[in-house]
């Protein structure tokens, strides 16, 4: 028949100009040597020892641990990178009182419009404000930072595989190179004005090391190392990222519990429907 | 519906005598998914996904109209709005991880349900209508897709519309100013964002009104059903009311489960997460990947690397690009040929030894194979592999399937659906054991099969 002829040629063909120029070509580039190895960051994330409170189907919010990481990010983080999508009633959620979260707007200063005159001014925040851009724009941000614009916060724990323990690995991955993996690449150099970072993509990051030990002094008492520090601010931006996280692993537990039960109803009375079709006789 | 022994709609209140005779509605739904639809009584889990599908398009429709309610499509606020309902918006963040991840599971009902047409070759006569429609259905959804997850105007979005509108760029002659006039730019902008959100809340009713024409078309020659054998008498067949409700009922739910599940705990892992980042487009991403349920196509279309030329010079007759993109569009505008591609009398792959184990050790692992390598690096050994399962994948529906259907002899089918779920059928002849009994009344050709070459 004329269709199935027509495609077995069609086939054939279509295969043919796969193969002959695509797949042969790309077999000998493969059959080439390999290019030499560089310095490969390391793309496996780590964690803090006990994990993250919010981790797996029960996780929950460590209030104090998000506090310090909000004190982490407003006394180091925002002194360049902006938290746009969040506004200073979100952190009512972080366990802060309504007269905390007023105060606590009010410490920022935001920009606004005088009323008298219309001109730009800088007010204290309020509650409904969200949280301010330490920079006018993109062109600031990039004559301040050796032409790189530090990204907004709010949602790179979701912007970044794995996100919570990515940020805390690239936190603790300001070390010192490896020696034996720089001896496989001898032209191996941080750029200036860049700084080594295992963790970053292409470990050179323009961003330099800010949690030194003690550069914040926590209100809770709790020790201020780089490693606490990091954890804390990557459970912050999780909460950024993600304020419904609770709710909603919460929410999926009624709802599957619930679920469970009507499938077991409906499997039930499949069965019963079903049974008067049996083989009689 | 054509069985003549099909429960009759009778209207017992006064007011269902009244409005059957104003608008015989529910006559209407009485015989399509009723006690008067009769349907083989063999049926196994793989025929739930027709239903689930529709339960999935519902659940799109309703979740993005609440959606488009809270968006804006405008390059400058899209983002955001995004994210308003995800913080703002009462339960935002249910519905929009419902409407990405029910995105996910109506492709992973809709494949399910595209591969059982391929075992049970439920796209043979008397059922072409049924699966070309089926088609049609699939790649208006790939289309809504595909525009549904620009809106988000993330990096993903807008450089996964850059690519993909790039398609059209390779159209000889009349391709680019194409693609500008498509696009409404040099580049996917506000113009294209506007009309994407224009036409993915159109498409999907214009889906659902396809839908309403595959249900129709499904119910001239009823349901195909595992054993390939037709329908021939009443003892074959159970009301889809209450038999089939009850069992998609209990499908739906075990669906429902995985469905939440993925929405609660997991709801970003079939996302990519440069999709957090707002688009722009100074910054290409090191990797542009469309949705996981695109990687096939997206594989088939990276397979073709080279330009056709003539051998032995540098005369380019089809550059690699438009190969892709033939390949890609190809790859499922083949499905279309299928009814016509497959002889065989015999429909169930059950009965096609021959058929059967290409099914599984060619055609399946060559799809999950595509299905990996759409979303792997474009570097070896993944190029090669999804050039030799692209090879594969052409060969299977184009040259192994007309082939085997010629050639191979397939086993004796039961001599009806009673018998294969009962094992014995009262109205058997003596001696029918041998005779291919199932083959369809519109598969048979006048003359004897002609060999394939």
């Amino acid at each position: 028949m004329t269709i199935r002829l027509g495609g077995i040629i069609v086939g054939l063909g279509l295969t043919a100009i796969l193969v002959l120029w695509s797949l042969v070509p790309g077999l000998l580039n493969f059959a080439l040597p390999e290019k030499p190895d560089y310095y490969a960051f390391q793309e496996e994330n780590i964690a803090p020892e006990e994990g993250f409170s919010f981790e797996g189907a029960a996780g929950t919010w460590d209030y104090a641990q998000l506090q310090r990481g909000y004190q982490v990010y407003k006394e180091v983080c925002s002194s360049c990178h902006s938290l746009k999508f969040v506004a200073f009633r979100n952190l009512q959620e972080l366990s802060y009182s309504e007269a905390e979260v007023r105060a606590e707007a009010a410490s920022w200063s935001v920009p606004g419009i005088d009323p008298k005159d219309g001109s730009i001014v800088d007010r204290p925040g309020l509650p409904t404000d969200h949280f301010p851009s330490p920079y006018a724009n993109d062109v600031e941000a990039r004559a301040f930072n050796n032409n790189a614009v530090p990204p907004d916060l709010s949602l790179m724990a979701k912007a970044r595989a794995d996100g919570s323990r990515y940020i805390y690995s690239l936190m603790m991955g300001y070390v010192e190179p490896d020696p034996a993996d720089q001896a496989l690449s001898p032209e191996f150099e941080t750029p200036a004005g860049l700084y080594f970072n295992e963790h970053f993509y292409n470990i050179n990051i323009a961003m330099p090391p800010q949690l030194v030990p003690d550069i914040v002094t926590y209100s809770d008492g709790t020790d201020a190392t780089t490693a606490q520090m990091s954890a804390d601010i990557a459970a912050f931006l999780t909460w950024t990222a993600e304020p419904s996280l609770v709710q909603r692993k919460q929410t999926g537990w009624w709802v599957i519990a619930f679920l469970i039960f009507a499938t077991g109803l409906a499997f039930l009375s499949y069965k019963q429907i079903w049974a008067g079709l049996k083989p009689k006789k | 519906m054509s069985f003549a022994w099909a429960k009759q709609y009778e209207p017992k209140t006064a007011f269902t005598k009244w409005m059957d005779e104003k608008l015989p509605l529910p006559r209407l739904i009485y015989g399509a998914v009723g006690a008067g639809y009769p349907v083989p009584r063999n049926l196994n889990y793989m025929w739930n996904f027709g239903i689930l599908a529709g339960f999935f398009l519902v659940l799109q429709i309703v979740t993005g109209v609440v959606l488009a309610m809270h968006y804006a499509s405008n390059t400058e606020v899209a983002f955001g709005q995004v994210e308003h309902i995800m913080r703002n918006v009462n339960y935002g963040w249910m519905m929009r991880y419902a409407h990405a991840n029910g995105a996910s599971f109506f492709f992973i009902v809709i494949y399910l349900h595209i591969f059982r047409g391929f075992y049970y070759s439920s796209y043979k006569a008397p059922r072409e209508m049924i699966w070309l429609l089926g088609v049609v259905i699939f790649l208006l959804m790939m289309a809504t897709a595909f525009m549904g997850y620009v809106l988000p105007w993330g990096q993903m979005s807008f450089w996964g519309a850059k690519v993909i509108t790039g398609l059209f760029g390779a159209i000889p002659l009349i391709g680019e100013p194409l693609q500008t006039w498509l696009v409404g730019g040099f580049a996917p902008g506000n113009s294209a964002l506007n009309r994407f959100f224009s036409l993915h809340f159109l498409l999907p009713f214009v889906i659902a009104g396809v839908v309403i024409l595959h249900i129709w078309a499904l119910h001239i020659p009823g349901s195909s059903n595992p054993s390939g054998v037709e329908v021939k008498k009443e003892s074959d067949t159970i009301p889809f009311h209450p038999y089939y409700t009850a069992k998609d009922g209990f499908g739906l739910g075990v669906i429902l489960i995985l469905f939440t599940f993925m929405l609660f705990f997991l709801p970003n892992m079939l996302g990519h997460p440069d999709n957090y980042v707002e688009a722009n487009p100074l910054s290409t991403p090191a990797l542009i990947v469309p949705e996981w349920y695109f990687y096939p196509f997206y594989a088939i279309l990276r397979a073709f690397t080279g330009d056709l030329t003539v051998p032995f010079t540098s005369i380019i007759l089809i550059p690699a690009k438009l190969l892709g993109v033939i390949g890609m569009f190809g790859s499922i505008l083949v499905w279309f040929f299928l009814p016509w591609l497959d002889k065989s009398p015999v429909r169930s792959g059950h009965y096609r030894p021959m058929f059967k184990k290409f099914f599984w050790f060619g055609l399946i692992p060559t799809m999950a194979a595509l299905f990996y390598l759409g979303g792997a690096k474009p570097e070896e050994p993944y190029i090669v592999l999804s050039q030799i399962a692209t090879a594969y994948y052409f060969m299977h529906f184009l040259v192994i399937l007309p082939i085997v259907s010629q050639i191979e002899i397939p086993k004796p089918l039961p001599f009806s659906i009673t018998e294969a779920v009962l094992g014995k059928d009262a109205d058997k002849p003596a001696k029918a054991a041998t005779a291919p009994s199932g083959t369809p009344a519109g598969a048979s050709p006048a003359g004897s099969p002609e060999p394939a070459e």
